[in-house]
C-alpha cells in the first residue's frame, strides 16, 4: 500500500459510458506515484484519451472516482475546474496552439491565465523555450516552424507554468522515428525533475526502449496493470 | 489541490495587478483588431449608429418642438365677456383682478365703444348698428396667461368664471390639446422606437459576437485547456461589445449632429418667423454623453448575451480516439 501523499492520481473503479451506450472505459482502477513516468498504450479507440479527458475534467465518470492529489474531481464545482488545470500540462498530437500568436505568447499563455507579472512571465517563458531548444523562435509565428519544432512548442507551454503532472496524448503522432526519440528524451527530462509524466503513445516500440511502467487499455479494460 | 500553481503569484496585491494588466491589455488588442480591420468594423458601427440615431433624432425634434411651442407667439389669449351693465368702475374692478393674478401675462381692455367702432368698421353693418338704441356689445377683456398648459388653462378659466360680472370665457384650446397631445404621441414613438431599435443594436452586436466566438474556436478551446475561468474566456469578447456598443454611440451622434446642421438653416427660417432668435436646439454635451453609456452598456449586453449562448457549447477536443 502506497503512502495516500504520493499519489498523484488515483482511478478507483472508473467507468465512462457515453450517451448512445458505448462504455469507453470499464472498471478501471490504478494508481501512479508521485515521479512517476507512466506509458499509457492500446489500439484506437481503446480509451486512452477518455481516461485523459477524465483526469482534466473535461469528462466525469459515470462510475467509480477519480482523485487527483487526494482531491475527488468528479465531485469538484465547475468553477474549480480551472485551477485544477493550472496544476497540468497538457501536450497534444495536433499541437493545439494559436497560429495568429508568436511562439512566445503561446507559451506564455498559462502564465498570463494564472495571473503572472509581465517580467515574470518573460523570464519563465524563455527559461522554458531554452529547455525545448527553441530560444531563438520565440518571435516567430509557430506556422514557419516544423512539426517537430511546433510540437516543442506545445511542450514548452505545459511546462511552463512547472505543473506537478505533465500529460501528452500521442505526442509523436505525426513524427518520424527520429524526432519522436528527441521529444520522448523532453519528456524523460522532466520525469528526471520530479515531473509526474504520462503518455498515451501506440509507438510501443518507444514504450519498449524506455523502459518505464505501462499501463495497456483493450476496450475500455485495463489487461496489464503492473 | 488548490492552486497549487498560481502560489508563485505572490499576494492578492499582485494578482489584483495582473488582473488590471489584463483588463488593459484586452481591452487595447481588441480595440486594435477592430481598428485594424476598420471597413467591417465601420460597416457595424454604421448599422448601430443608424439604429441608435433614429430615436435620438426623433427625441431632438420632439425637444425642438416643445421649446418653440412653450413659448409661441400665437400663445392662447382667452377671451372673457363682461355682463351687458357693468359700469366702467365695475369693468376696472374685473380688471384689477385679472391683472393681480400671478398667470397673468398681459391684459387687455376692449370697452364696449372700442369694440362697438371696431365691428362698425370691419362689418360694413355701420348704417343697422347706428339704428339700434344702445351698444349691444359688452366690455371684453382679453387675457393673455403665463401657463399654456391645457390643464392650467382650464383651471385659470374656471377661476375667472367665478370672477363678479364676468357673462362668458371663450378659448381656443383645441389646436394647443392638439398639439400636446401630438408631443405625448411622439414621445411614446420615440421610446417605442428607442426599445425596438436596442433590441435591433443587441442582436447585431449578439451576432457579429457569435461569429467572433467562431472565429477564435481554437483559442478559447485552448484557454479552457490551460486552466482559464469562464470570465478570463468571456473578457475579449465583452470588451469587443464595448466597443462595438460605443463606437455606435459616437456613429449615431455624428450622424444626428450633422443631420442637424444640415437642416438648420430651413428650421431657424420657419422658426424665426414665429419668434425672433431660435436656434435649433441639439444633443448636449451631457446627452451625447449618455448616448455613449446607453450604447456601450447595450453592446455589453449583446456580447454577454451572445457569449453565454455560445460559449457553454464549447469543450475542448483532444483526438477524437476514445
Amino acid at each position: 500500500m502506497r503512502c495516500l501523499a504520493t499519489v498523484v492520481i488515483r482511478f478507483d473503479n472508473v467507468s465512462k459510458r457515453y450517451p448512445g451506450g458505448k462504455e469507453a472505459l470499464s472498471r478501471v482502477s490504478f494508481e501512479i506515484d508521485s515521479g512517476e513516468m507512466v506509458f499509457l498504450t492500446g489500439h484506437s479507440g481503446a480509451g486512452k484519451s477518455t481516461l485523459m479527458k477524465l483526469i482534466i475534467v473535461m469528462e466525469r465518470a459515470s462510475q467509480g472516482q477519480v482523485f487527483l492529489q487526494g482531491v475527488n474531481v468528479n465531485r469538484i464545482a465547475e468553477k474549480q475546474i480551472p485551477a485544477i488545470r493550472r496544476n497540468i500540462g497538457v501536450v497534444f498530437q495536433n499541437h493545439q496552439l494559436l497560429f495568429d500568436r508568436t511562439v512566445f505568447d503561446n507559451v506564455a499563455l498559462p502564465l498570463i491565465i494564472a495571473g503572472f507579472q509581465h517580467r515574470e512571465i518573460g523570464r519563465r517563458v524563455r527559461a522554458a523555450l531554452s529547455k525545448v531548444g527553441l530560444t531563438d523562435k520565440e518571435r516567430v509565428l509557430p506556422i514557419a516552424l516544423s512539426g517537430g519544432e511546433q510540437q516543442r512548442v506545445g511542450i514548452a507551454r505545459a511546462v511552463v507554468n512547472r505543473p506537478q503532472l505533465l500529460l501528452a496524448d500521442e505526442p509523436t503522432g505525426n513524427l518520424d522515428p527520429g524526432l519522436s526519440a528527441e521529444i520522448m528524451k523532453l519528456f524523460h527530462q522532466f520525469n528526471q525533475v520530479g515531473v509526474t509524466v504520462m503518455i498515451a503513445t501506440h509507438d510501443l516500440e518507444l514504450v519498449s526502449r524506455l523502459k518505464k511502467r505501462e499501463l495497456q487499455l483493450h476496450e475500455g479494460r485495463l489487461v496489464n496493470h503492473e | 489541490m488548490n492552486s497549487g500553481a498560481t502560489a508563485a503569484v505572490s499576494g492578492r496585491r499582485d494578482r489584483m495587478l495582473a488582473w488590471l494588466a489584463n483588463h488593459r491589455q484586452v481591452s487595447s488588442e481588441t480595440l486594435v483588431t477592430l481598428l485594424v480591420n476598420w471597413v467591417t468594423s465601420a460597416m457595424t458601427w454604421l448599422v448601430l449608429g443608424i439604429a441608435l440615431a433614429l430615436p435620438v433624432f426623433l427625441y431632438i425634434v420632439l425637444i425642438n418642438i416643445v421649446a418653440l411651442s412653450g413659448d409661441f407667439d400665437g400663445n392662447p389669449r382667452i377671451s372673457i365677456y363682461l355682463q351687458q351693465d357693468v359700469t366702467a368702475s365695475e369693468t376696472e374692478q374685473v380688471l384689477g383682478l385679472i391683472n393681480d393674478h400671478p398667470d397673468t401675462h398681459e391684459v387687455k381692455l376692449i370697452t364696449p365703444g372700442e369694440a362697438l367702432a371696431d365691428f362698425q368698421a370691419r362689418s360694413g353693418f355701420g348704417d343697422v348698428l347706428n339704428s339700434l338704441e344702445r351698444n349691444p356689445l359688452p366690455a371684453v377683456i382679453e387675457l393673455e396667461p403665463r401657463n399654456t398648459e391645457p390643464y392650467a388653462l382650464r383651471q385659470r378659466i374656471v377661476e375667472i368664471e367665478a370672477l363678479p360680472f364676468v357673462d362668458l370665457v371663450v378659448i381656443d384650446l383645441a389646436w394647443i390639446e392638439r398639439l400636446f397631445a401630438f408631443i405625448a404621441f411622439g414621445e411614446r414613438v420615440a421610446w417605442a422606437l428607442s426599445l425596438i431599435l436596442s433590441l435591433g443594436v443587441l442582436l447585431v452586436v449578439g451576432n457579429t459576437i457569435r461569429l467572433a466566438i467562431e472565429n477564435r474556436r481554437t483559442e478559447i478551446e485552448v484557454v479552457k485547456l490551460v486552466g482559464g475561468t469562464d470570465n478570463f474566456v468571456r473578457r475579449p469578447f465583452l470588451y469587443l461589445g464595448f466597443w462595438y456598443g460605443l463606437g455606435g454611440a459616437i456613429t449615431a451622434w455624428v450622424l444626428v449632429q450633422t443631420c442637424l446642421i444640415f437642416l438648420a438653416g430651413p428650421v431657424e427660417l420657419i422658426a424665426q418667423s414665429y419668434q425672433d432668435d431660435y436656434s435649433l436646439q441639439g444633443l448636449s454635451a451631457m446627452e451625447g454623453v449618455a448616448l455613449c453609456l446607453a450604447g456601450s452598456t447595450l453592446g455589453m449586453l449583446g456580447a454577454a448575451f451572445a457569449v453565454s449562448k455560445h460559449l457553454h457549447t464549447f469543450s475542448a477536443t483532444m483526438e477524437a480516439e476514445g
